[in-house]
């Protein structure tokens, strides 16, 4: 117990903040800061992907028939109720629960893994059906080059995507580590909570990613 | 006049003088500008010497009047510069009808160029002088940009796409003709001439070699040759759309949707024909890419559009 | 001076090279960055070189084609990447902000170190690339030059730029925060030094701009390695597309490397007028108006490709209407010398220099925000004059009058006065000689990016060449004498200016915490007479 708050007060501040509070703003308006420069980053993808779309409306619709959209759904399900896990998990650290955050932060690390788990699956399932774009892109049609442009950015988007995740995972693993040492109090938890952010923005990106690659041109 | 240290280029063309006209309201305004600032912090600077250590300057801490100023005067000139130039960029972007034709293809590290009547040059264009020559151009590889300084024009040949650029040529003699587009290697190899001569010269010169026959005939050619005309045909139940009078018309799409039957569209459907199928017909027509050049889509799409 | 001798500060608090490489100090952080942007600029100064010795003659005679073209390549790549974006927010914004804000730290110390360290890594990729080959896309990148055809280290070196990026995201988002939490009691927004706001515009176009390019070459990476065809006509891609990508950050990107010097020179023409600044608000907010305007005007790049033309008239609308906060600043700046006590110290002659040297770079440029004159002059030496007009005699003549400015604070040394007057001196004279023939050149017709060329540009050729050897020689000098002065100059007050901010008002250099009691800030930026504080 003295342990405890010896290693709160220790994070009380760090020398060149006046008080926790003003390092507390300062992380969460870093973390947000942090946050726009991604969806800058997903913009660009984002921007590539529309104007193809438009571009090559009846080809995209063509490709998007190969994505498995049960899934897709099935993932959907999975990184939405992540992203309550993880609000619980955030929600208990401010209380202090320390045993429920560990369990709330355990069951996130555990449909982050689900996720990328049917991730893969799906990305093994293109491997062999041919549609990795490239020498071994299997598409033949009078638009094989246009559907192969859907499958790059489909690899590029959900690929970064997952990459996300996958720092994301690592992350939690640490947070799970800090929270077994009893690092978060009711007084200090800003980690957690600033991950909670980012956990929440990759949910959002996928919520973006779903309806564009999978559900777009199926009626 | 300066024979030795020529330090401006020759007006040829009749689009020269509109965008010199231009440039020198510009660098009468900026001279004026900088001579103003320059004058200024010179005076200031010397009437305003610190005389003595200690000495510090007057609070003076602004004026809205000044601030409004110098920011609409500003302003009002920008608008003038741009309602100009922009009055030139759209007349360089509207070539005159009767337009002489002649389809350039870039390649690494050389110009191809065919004029309508079939002769072929390359690194070197012949055009009459008085009267207005429209370029179309491509690339068959990188982005490549052709640039005739005397005529003030300029365009990119980007791989994938048709552009332009027209001028009429005001005197004969030699200009340059660089790449002003960075693609690799030789790209300062790139350089060529256009060539002005008189109009008669010119005749001749076009008359001079037996060239294979016009651009649109060879065209004509190659749609047979690839089996176009098998589906292609005048008159109604063919396997595809008759290409009599489609260009530059609106085309009704399966999809609803409608698109112009510009080069670019004539393009796609020749490369990648299920893109964009016209409405009432199937998606039967294999790709022609890899069986036709970039000179031969020139070719055919010259044909399609002559026969409209 | 005894006691200043003796005194801690952040420079003598610890010793050996692990105090260094691990430190979480900004202000030897931003010597760490003053160490490594000096020496790609020496880099990239030699390609310089290089490049102006072959255009002596119109042969291509010195070296072959493919060497010239890694040579101007890698010049723009190290300049643009390496030195200019770095230079002065990583130097001297990472030494001044939380100084100037009455901080003891930047927000994220460790971050901030960890942004030099991925400078680090991204410019050993260059590095590794420009060692094992070089690389010849110029540093545009234009796909599918860069993608299909060019047979160089495209893949290193993209992958350097992109590393690098997250440096300058990190670091804007360190200062983003900074400025917003961290300011001393009393240091109201309005009351910051302009320097300060300067580095909050440069901050959110790093923020905001960075991760588009990133994003963009990973893109081009992928590409060329695994032909995906985003960028590639041939397989139903546009490379028009890269270049919307890539100008959307690397336009914005010119407002990162003349941004912060904009806020250098309000500092300087403030000191060395002893007098606030004319206009405060309007020079505070036109730097936030140029960061906004310059995300919209990113294709002004292309109005040669075909563009449509309602399109390319609102890009050139909005690229007029970015130089009206531009000339508020330059009408500012002049109007802050009337009535003032003006003295000609380096640094001020320096500030006075990037103010005529910016004013023709910036008219310049409504050149070729014009449509009708761009096409001609697009792609020409015109534009290579145009932006080393903004680049070098903006942004690196505000860097120089920034380093002399605050050399006293950062090394607790006076430089040579007679010396680094010759030196500025030098530089504008030599810059100019390099820099304006260019722009006859440019509108004669001669294409940028040429290793041979007609004869009848070989004059100017040969004036800018010479006036590029003098540049060179200007510019060694103070890496001489700033090398001398770190060891025998003489020891600087803590207000050798005698100049308001609050950086004047700590001990020169400063102890590690920066102050030794929080400052109370109780007036308006610049005001003059300065209250003498005592300190050590």
């Amino acid at each position: 117990m003295a342990n405890a708050i010896a290693t709160a007060h220790e994070h009380a501040h760090q020398h060149q903040f006046d008080d926790a509070e003003q390092q507390h703003s300062a992380s969460s308006l870093g973390m947000w800061i942090f946050l726009a420069q991604e969806i800058m980053f997903f913009g660009g993808l984002f921007l590539a992907y529309l104007a193809y779309r438009t571009a090559y409306p009846h080809a995209f619709v063509t490709a998007s028939h190969h994505l498995d959209v049960q899934l897709g759904t099935i993932n959907t399900a999975v990184l939405i109720t992540s992203s309550l896990t993880m609000a619980l998990a955030v929600h208990s650290a401010q209380l202090g629960k320390q045993r429920l955050l560990l369990v709330f932060l355990v069951a996130t690390l555990v449909l982050g893994g689900i996720f990328l788990g049917i991730k893969s699956v799906e990305y093994s399932h293109k491997f062999h059906e041919g549609l990795i774009p490239g020498p071994f892109f299997s598409v033949v049609s009078g638009d094989s080059g246009q559907q192969q442009l859907f499958f790059s950015l489909y690899f590029a988007m959900t690929g970064m995507h997952a990459l996300h995740m996958i720092i994301g995972f690592v992350a939690i693993l640490f947070l799970i580590v800090y929270t077994l040492r009893g690092k978060y109090t009711a007084a200090y938890n800003t980690p957690v909570e600033l991950f909670g952010l980012y956990w929440h923005f990759v949910d959002i990106v996928w919520i973006f990613l779903f309806p564009l690659l999978y559900l777009f041109g199926r009626h | 006049m300066f024979s030795s240290l020529p330090l401006f280029p020759e007006q040829a063309s009749t689009m020269a003088g509109r965008v010199d006209a231009l440039f020198f309201f510009l660098v009468g305004v900026s001279s004026l500008f900088s001579v103003l600032i320059a004058v200024l912090l010179v005076t200031f600077a010397m009437r305003y010497r610190r005389k003595h250590s200690d000495d510090v300057g007057e609070a003076v801490h602004g004026s809205l009047v000044l601030e409004i100023g110098w920011s609409i005067i500003p302003f009002a000139l920008a608008m003038i510069m741009f309602a100009w130039g922009a009055k030139i960029y759209v007349a360089m972007a509207s070539p005159p009808a009767d337009a002489l034709q002649v389809n350039v293809v870039g390649r690494q590290w050389m110009w191809k160029l065919q004029h309508m009547e079939g002769r072929r040059e390359i690194n070197e264009l012949h055009v009459p002088r008085g009267r207005p020559v429209k370029l179309n151009l491509t690339s068959e590889d990188v982005i490549h940009s052709f640039y005739v300084p005397a005529f003030r024009v300029k365009a990119d040949a980007i791989p994938g796409r048709y552009t332009s650029l027209w001028f009429e040529a005001t005197k004969p003699g030699r200009y340059h003709l660089f790449c002003a587009e960075y693609c690799g290697t030789q790209h300062s190899g790139m350089i060529g001439s256009v060539i002005v001569m008189e109009p008669d010269d010119y005749q001749a010169w076009l008359g001079g070699s037996a060239p294979g026959g016009s651009v649109a005939s060879t065209g004509a050619q190659l749609f047979t040759q690839l089996g176009c005309a098998t589906c292609h045909q005048k008159g109604d139940g063919q396997r595809g759309p008759s290409l009599v009078g489609v260009f530059g018309k609106s085309v009704q799409l399966k999809t609803g949707e409608s698109v112009v039957a510009d080069e670019g569209y004539l393009r796609e459907s020749i490369l990648n024909p299920q893109a964009k199928v016209v409405a009432g017909f199937e998606p039967v027509m294999p790709t022609f890419k890899g069986l036709v050049s970039e000179e031969g889509l020139m070719q055919l799409i010259t044909f399609i559009k002559e026969q409209g | 001076m005894q006691a200043q001798e003796s005194r801690t500060n952040y420079l003598n608090a610890n010793y050996g090279i692990r105090s260094w490489l691990l430190t979480v100090d900004h202000k030897r952080i931003g010597l760490l960055y003053l160490g490594s942007v000096t020496f790609f600029f020496i880099i990239g100064g030699l390609f310089a070189g290089a490049i102006r010795l072959e255009l002596l003659t119109p042969a291509g005679d010195l070296v072959e084609s493919d060497t010239y073209n890694k040579l101007f390549t890698m010049h723009g790549i190290i300049m643009v990447f390496f030195f200019l974006i770095p230079s002065i927010p990583s130097v001297l914004g990472n030494f001044l902000i939380p100084i100037m804000i009455g901080a003891r730290d930047l927000a994220f110390p460790r971050l901030n170190l960890l942004s030099w360290y991925i400078y680090l890594v991204g410019s050993s990729f260059t590095l590794y690339a420009m060692v094992t080959g070089g690389v010849d896309t110029g540093w545009t990148f234009y796909t599918p030059f860069s993608t299909s055809m060019s047979n160089t280290n495209v893949i290193p070196t993209a992958l350097g730029i992109f590393i690098n990026g997250f440096s300058s995201i990190l670091t804007g988002l360190n200062f983003i925060v900074t400025i917003h939490r961290m300011r001393a009691p009393g240091l109201t927004w309005f009351r910051l030094p302009l320097f300060v706001w300067a580095h909050y515009a440069t901050s959110l176009i790093m923020v905001l701009g960075t991760p588009v390019l990133a994003i963009t070459i990973i893109m081009v990476g992928l590409e060329r390695g695994f032909h995906l065809g985003i960028f590639d006509p041939a397989l139903g891609g546009d490379p028009l597309l890269f270049q919307h990508l890539f100008w959307f950050y690397s336009h914005p990107a010119v407002y990162i490397m003349i941004l912060p010097s904009m806020g250098v020179i309000s500092e300087v023409i403030t000191c060395f007028s002893r007098k606030r600044i004319f206009g405060y608000e309007f020079v505070a907010i036109s730097s936030l108006a140029i960061a906004a305007l310059g995300f919209l005007v990113w294709a002004h790049h292309m109005f040669v490709t075909g563009m449509s033309v309602y399109a390319a008239m609102i890009f050139s609308f909005l690229s007029f209407a970015v130089a009206i906060p531009s000339a508020v600043k330059v009408f500012n700046w002049t109007a802050t010398l009337f009535k003032g006590s003006v003295s000609f110290e380096a640094p001020m002659i320096y500030a006075l220099g990037f103010i005529g040297l910016f004013t023709i770079g910036g008219l310049t440029g409504l050149f070729l925000s014009s449509l009708g004159v761009d096409v001609h002059v697009t792609d020409t030496y015109f534009v290579v004059a145009h932006f080393h007009y903004i680049m070098v005699g903006g942004a690196i003549m505000g860097y120089m009058a920034g380093l002399h400015f605050w050399w006293p604070k950062i090394s607790g040394r006076l430089y040579p006065e007679v010396w680094a007057r010759i030196a500025a001196v030098i530089i504008f004279l030599g810059f100019n000689l390099t820099f304006f023939p260019q722009f006859v050149l440019g509108y004669m017709g001669m294409p940028r990016r040429y290793h041979a060329y007609p004869d009848e540009f070989q004059v100017l050729n040969v004036m800018s060449t010479a006036g590029a050897s003098i540049l060179g020689v200007g510019y060694l000098l103070p890496l001489i004498y700033f090398a001398w002065s770190m060891r025998y100059g003489p020891i600087a007050s803590s207000n050798p200016w005698r100049a308001a901010g609050l950086e004047w008002q700590t001990p020169s250099p400063p102890p590690t915490e920066n102050f030794e009691v929080t400052p109370i800030v109780t007036q308006e930026a610049y005001t003059y007479p300065v209250q003498e504080v005592t300190v050590g």
